[in-house]
């Protein structure tokens, strides 16, 4: 059964404030295997103009991923995870998310489509400060292989 | 720093293990047992565990922030996960990422298009970055 469009728009609560460690950065420049000293020294992120240790461009992920799940989960939208494959992802920053942040994020699914078979939902997730400062957008479109038939 | 459309940025080889994709699931929450778990993974028709595309997709803009210098010069950074990234065991993938500058803004910006592929096959679709130039 297709996604039903009239779901566009739907918003979801914000997520829990999330703290940005640094040592949560460094693990994740680790895992994916990027000695960027931006990532790790605070002395080198400030001769680049930052004011502590940034993230990696795609570390907003660690907070977009689950923020995204109230949307792949609520059972109006009716995803069949088994099914479900990431198929685009983009980031738009503002700033880098940088080590003493103290993120929330709000979710609203942007598209609902059907393509050969396939149900794709897209959702934009907004990443603020817990003072309302934009830090970045994240889109994701994630196909449930196969459910729209 | 004089920039032109077209001029290529360093390329890089990304090998990829079993490991890496443990690694990056603990980091990063996502643990579908598509990315570690051989026997799960084939059940559900892949050919073998695949990388996690954000994997992919971290990996991929290091041609970009290494050669700027400075990874919070990253403003836009998006791409389309075409086919899947095999990680067999223990022989693992190399992933190839190039890019190129597609256009200089007006106001400075510079695009950059990133090609990714795997032993010749594109991984990434789309892949593109905007990014504030090297000083």
């Amino acid at each position: 059964m297709s996604v039903d469009p009239s779901l566009i728009g739907r918003t979801y609560p914000p997520t829990p404030p999330y703290e940005v460690g640094r040592e949560k950065i460094r693990e994740f420049a680790d895992a994916i295997n990027d000695p960027n000293p931006a990532y790790r020294d605070a002395a080198a992120a400030q001769a680049l103009g930052h004011p502590d240790v940034i993230a990696p461009p795609t570390f907003a992920i660690v907070l977009t991923i689950p923020a995204g799940h109230q949307a792949v989960m609520d059972p109006e939208v009716g995803i069949d995870y088994s099914r479900v494959v990431h198929g685009e992802q983009k980031f738009v920053h503002a700033r880098p998310v940088r080590a003493g942040d103290v993120l929330v994020v709000d979710v609203v699914i942007s598209d609902i489509r059907a393509a050969a078979g396939n149900d794709i939902v897209t959702t934009e997730s907004k990443v603020r400060t817990l003072d309302g400062e934009l830090v970045s957008t994240a889109f994701s479109t994630i196909v449930a292989r196969g459910t729209a038939a | 720093m004089s920039l032109e459309v077209g001029d290529q940025l360093p390329a890089q080889d990304f090998p990829i293990h079993r490991v890496d994709l443990v690694r990056y699931a603990g980091a990063s929450g996502d643990f579908n047992p598509i990315h570690w778990n051989e026997r799960f993974a084939v059940e559900v028709g892949l050919p073998n565990v695949i990388a996690h595309g954000m994997f992919t997709m971290a990996s991929a803009i290091r041609v970009v922030t290494d050669w700027e210098g400075d990874p919070g010069a990253v403003i836009e950074y998006g791409v389309r996960f075409t086919r899947p990234v095999v990680v067999p065991d223990p022989e693992g993938a190399v992933l190839n990422v190039s890019g190129s500058v597609r256009e200089i803004r007006e106001d400075g910006l510079v695009e950059v298009d990133l090609t990714a592929t795997v032993d010749g096959q594109t991984v990434l679709a789309k892949a593109r970055a905007v990014v504030r130039p090297p000083a």
